[in-house]
């Protein structure tokens, strides 16, 4: 068993090392959702009036209500990030080293999962602690209680990348990801507006989404920051969780997915 | 009991029967076989296009053809994949380092890939670096070695896990001529110490009469034998020319 863990070691280790020494992605990774914070929320605090939902227990600012969306974006824009470099690895190569590896493959691209999920959640930290900064905090305990939903939410944007990297072919094809899978899923969420909002204007894009995975990824984040667990949203996270990793697992089949086509 | 111990030997080396493989209609190996045994230099040569590059991914496990009879260290790839890719070091025609980590980073994280105990790994990269004279550049990034010391490198990389079989795609392309000649010699010691190797090549200057020599040509095998016999009198890459020369 220590070859499994020194496997995901390594793995992680090599993630952790390349992030580190990529100090413009980590500066990225923490302007994006400050600007969201700092700039797009003040203009639309006036605009957006929020009733009182679960979980919270009072008129929240729209700053705090878009606080665990923007943690989600977090997670999803690494999950991407993470796919993205896969895809480079593909082509310079590094990707065979790791898949020439006498471990089974799942266990490769898990360990390779929860290396990019942890350097998500390492990144999800610091934009709470900047958020607190300014003023915007969460319950002490909610900080803890988070944990469990970034680390089920980082793995299944890590997955959903991981699906996508099996199956596009270039780097230059990697554009489309960001008009058809970034911004459709953070947009149509409650990232940004709750459903009910979403509703009031078309009864048919709040239920497109309620049916988007991202929604639920922001709504067990949200509710687990008060403590509390959202058990529909845990669900939709777990399902979709395992069947993106099957179909990882499936895509980098050497009979099947990826390398099917001569790369 | 000769042809038996010959058996036996071989089954420690490289086995393919009856490969084949196709890209949607297009076939880029067709029925190919051969063995190499094992303290053999077994030089695989071809022109672009050949099916090199196809057939080094089938025998890594990167590609899976329908039906498949390949041993490697007497363990069947297809069954066995795990037992027969520990067995096995490769060198790919494409760089595979981290530039942006130092040579022992890489080399600690090639480690842990084959899932080398972490008591040993320091000690086997001092000893595969100094074997290819590489000893006092393991600090340094990649990003600062030079083609010949990439290679190097990833050779000494290729060896860390002592396999049975080294596999390599065209590992000189790129590097000026004293850097390929140090490797290719490096490569046919390492032959000579008992190592089974497989060596992908166009370039016929690579490739000595005592080598075992196949000739791969749109996906099959055109001729099989020493090299010093196949080519006669004539210089090997004359003779490799009348071979894959398509007739005006």
């Amino acid at each position: 068993m220590s070859g499994f863990w020194g496997v995901a070691r390594a793995i992680m280790g090599r993630e952790f090392l390349r992030f580190i020494h990529q100090r413009e992605r980590f500066i990225a990774a923490l302007v994006r959702p400050m600007v969201w914070l700092l700039i797009f929320a003040a203009g639309f605090r006036a605009a957006l009036g929020l009733s009182i939902i679960p979980p919270y227990q009072t008129y929240i600012t729209y700053e705090t209500y878009i606080v665990p969306g923007l943690c989600a974006m977090v997670l999803l824009f690494n999950g991407m990030q993470s796919s993205l470099s896969l895809v480079y690895d593909r082509e310079m190569g590094s990707m065979r080293l790791l898949l020439t590896s006498p471990f089974p493959r799942w266990w490769l691209l898990f360990c390779r999962l929860l290396g990019s999920t942890a350097i998500s959640i390492l990144q999800v930290y610091t934009f709470l602690a900047l958020a607190g900064l300014f003023g915007i905090t969460m319950p002490p305990l909610g900080y803890v209680t988070v944990l469990p939903g970034l680390v089920l939410g980082g793995l299944m944007l890590g997955a959903l990348g991981l699906v996508l990297s099996s199956f596009i072919k270039q780097l230059e094809n990697f554009a489309g990801v960001m008009n058809f899978v970034i911004f459709p899923m953070f947009f149509l969420s409650s990232a940004l507006y709750p459903l009910w909002k979403m509703a009031e204007s078309s009864p048919l894009l709040r239920d497109i989404c309620a049916l988007n995975p991202f929604t639920h990824v922001v709504e067990l984040i949200r509710f687990l920051l008060y403590l509390q667990i959202n058990w529909i949203a845990l669900l939709w996270v777990v399902t979709c969780t395992i069947i993106l990793c099957a179909a990882a697992v499936w895509g980098y089949d050497p009979a099947r997915g990826l390398m099917k086509r001569k790369t | 009991m000769p042809d038996a111990q010959t058996a036996d030997e071989t089954r420690q080396g490289l086995e393919v029967r009856d490969l084949s493989f196709r890209y949607g209609s297009k076939v880029a190996l067709d029925a190919i076989s051969f063995e190499v045994a094992p303290g053999r230099f077994c030089a695989l040569l071809g022109p672009n296009g050949a099916g090199k590059s196809t057939l080094v991914s089938l025998l890594t496990h990167l590609l899976v053809a329908p039906q498949v009879d390949i041993r490697i260290a007497g363990h069947d790839l297809r069954q066995h994949p795990r037992r027969a890719l520990a067995d096995l070091g490769v060198v790919f025609q494409q760089p595979t380092l981290d530039l942006s980590l130092t040579v022992r980073q890489n080399m600690a994280y090639f480690a842990a890939l084959h899932g080398l105990p972490r008591s040993q790994t320091q000690a086997r990269i001092d000893a595969a670096l100094d074997r290819l004279g590489m000893r006092e550049r393991a600090g340094e990034k990649v990003r600062a070695l030079n083609g010949g010391h990439r290679r190097r490198m990833e050779l000494a990389r290729a060896l860390l896990h002592e396999p049975k079989v080294l596999l390599l795609d065209e590992p000189t392309v790129g590097l000026d001529a004293a850097a390929r000649q140090s490797i290719t010699d490096h490569v046919h010691d390492l032959a000579d110490q008992g190592l089974c190797v497989l060596w992908a090549t166009h370039l016929t200057d690579e490739v000595r009469d005592a080598d075992q020599l196949l000739v791969l040509h749109h996906g099959q095998i055109l001729a099989a034998g020493q090299t010093g016999d196949l080519r006669g009198d004539k210089p090997l890459s004359n003779w490799f020319l009348s071979q894959t020369e398509v007739p005006a």
